[in-house]
């Protein structure tokens, strides 16, 4: 790094660089409409959880299990796992320049994200289908 | 990563102090960041009591009376001394201004002066701002129209033309961009808030025939999407405009074309 010629090329090829992606906007109205969804979904969450305290597990199994939690449960599921790894996609590319590790980096969060949404739809998707 | 702290040769380190005139009875701190290219130490802040009895009310007045009584070597720009060139952008008391423009009475305790910030320094008090102004160029910040030219001026209603309030006052002086923690940590891929208002100026101008082609030039994850709405822009804008919401406005578009 210390010892090698600093560019020559012009700030305004630089600036330039590779030109446009265009794109960006679908990322950033997927956070949007993710972040809307996620506050009546979790109003439901938190007030079905809350009305369900302390009932038997066949109860909670049946909850789940009905048409209309199941599909607010997997609605719910996709909104957070979505919404978390578009945002900390955005941090990682804040901050970390070394372009290896961020790669690996994004792969990682992606992943991560993938896996545990699909834990947790398959989880629910089990008790539904396999009550 | 990002540089959360300074390089070792970038450690700011106390400088020299320049006492006030004997007799002097009201008088202030003015502790003021300097950096010579041509010698081989670290940044310090010198320290130049300044007598106010004996000085005119904004801080740019006392930088020109340090100049000129005290000390020749501090290097500044400036030359309207009125908040149109915006030549005198500089970090007093913690915030991006013009020294033209602050009163030295706004400032409590000692007046801290620093260049602009994470620019690269030529001297003192003057930063490298050749990368801003290159974003500046890229967004082709003139009138691009195709229809043949009138005989006349090229008119717009009263509406169209209250739509570039708000901007075609920025005389870009970079106080925002230079505010902005995403400017600092991606300034060599995101534009920054003051250009990209200038790109709104051209964008929201009725005379314009080129906006999809401004908008595909910015619908880039680094140029426009890394403005997080962080406001210090809007904050710190020595004029009073707000670049957050030109920046606002341009997202808007690019989901109003899809």
């Amino acid at each position: 790094m210390s010892n090698t010629t600093p560019s020559l090329r012009s700030p305004l090829g630089r600036v330039r660089g590779l030109g446009s992606a265009k794109d960006g906007t679908h990322h950033w109205w997927a956070q949007r409409v993710t972040a809307i969804a996620m506050i009546p979904l979790m109003l439901w969450f938190v007030a079905s959880i809350v009305s369900l305290a302390g009932a038997p597990l066949p109860a909670v199994q049946a909850w789940i299990a009905s048409p209309i939690s199941a599909v607010l449960l997997l609605s719910l599921i996709v909104a957070v796992f979505h919404h978390a790894q578009l945002g900390l996609q955005v941090v990682i590319e804040d901050y970390v320049h070394a372009e290896g590790v961020k790669l690996v980096l994004l792969l990682a969060v992606k992943g991560a994200a993938w896996l545990f949404g699909g834990i947790a739809a398959f989880s629910v998707l089990k008790i539904a289908f396999g009550g | 990563m990002a540089e959360f702290s300074l390089p070792a040769n970038s450690k700011v380190q106390p400088g020299k102090s320049w006492p006030a005139p004997a007799g002097a009875k009201r008088t202030k701190n003015f502790k003021i960041y300097r950096w010579d290219p041509d010698g081989s130490g670290n940044p310090t802040v010198d320290t130049y009591t300044v007598d106010l009895d004996n000085c005119a009310p904004m801080v740019l007045d006392a930088l020109i009376k340090i100049k000129n009584e005290v000390d020749s070597t501090l290097t500044f720009r400036r030359s309207c001394r009125e908040g149109v060139c915006g030549s005198c952008a500089m970090n007093i008391d913690g915030s991006n201004t013009l020294a033209c423009t602050k009163a030295i009475d706004d400032v409590k305790g000692d007046v801290h002066i620093y260049p602009l910030p994470h620019m690269p320094v030529v001297k003192d008090l003057v930063p490298d701002l050749s990368q801003a102004y290159a974003q500046l160029r890229s967004v082709e910040p003139w009138l691009k129209s195709e229809t043949p030219p009138p005989d006349r001026e090229r008119l717009q209603s009263p509406e169209e033309r209250a739509k570039l309030d708000g901007l075609w006052e920025c005389i870009l002086c970079f106080s925002c961009s230079t505010s902005c923690p995403s400017y600092w940590w991606n300034g060599d891929r995101y534009l920054g808030p003051a250009v990209l208002l200038q790109a709104y100026r051209w964008i929201a101008d009725s005379r314009d025939e080129a906006t999809g082609e401004r908008l595909d030039n910015l619908e880039d994850p680094f140029r426009l999407y890394r403005c997080h709405t962080i406001m210090n822009c809007t904050k710190t804008c020595p004029k009073g405009l707000n670049p957050a919401k030109a920046i606002g406005e341009i997202k808007k578009l690019m989901v109003a074309r899809k």
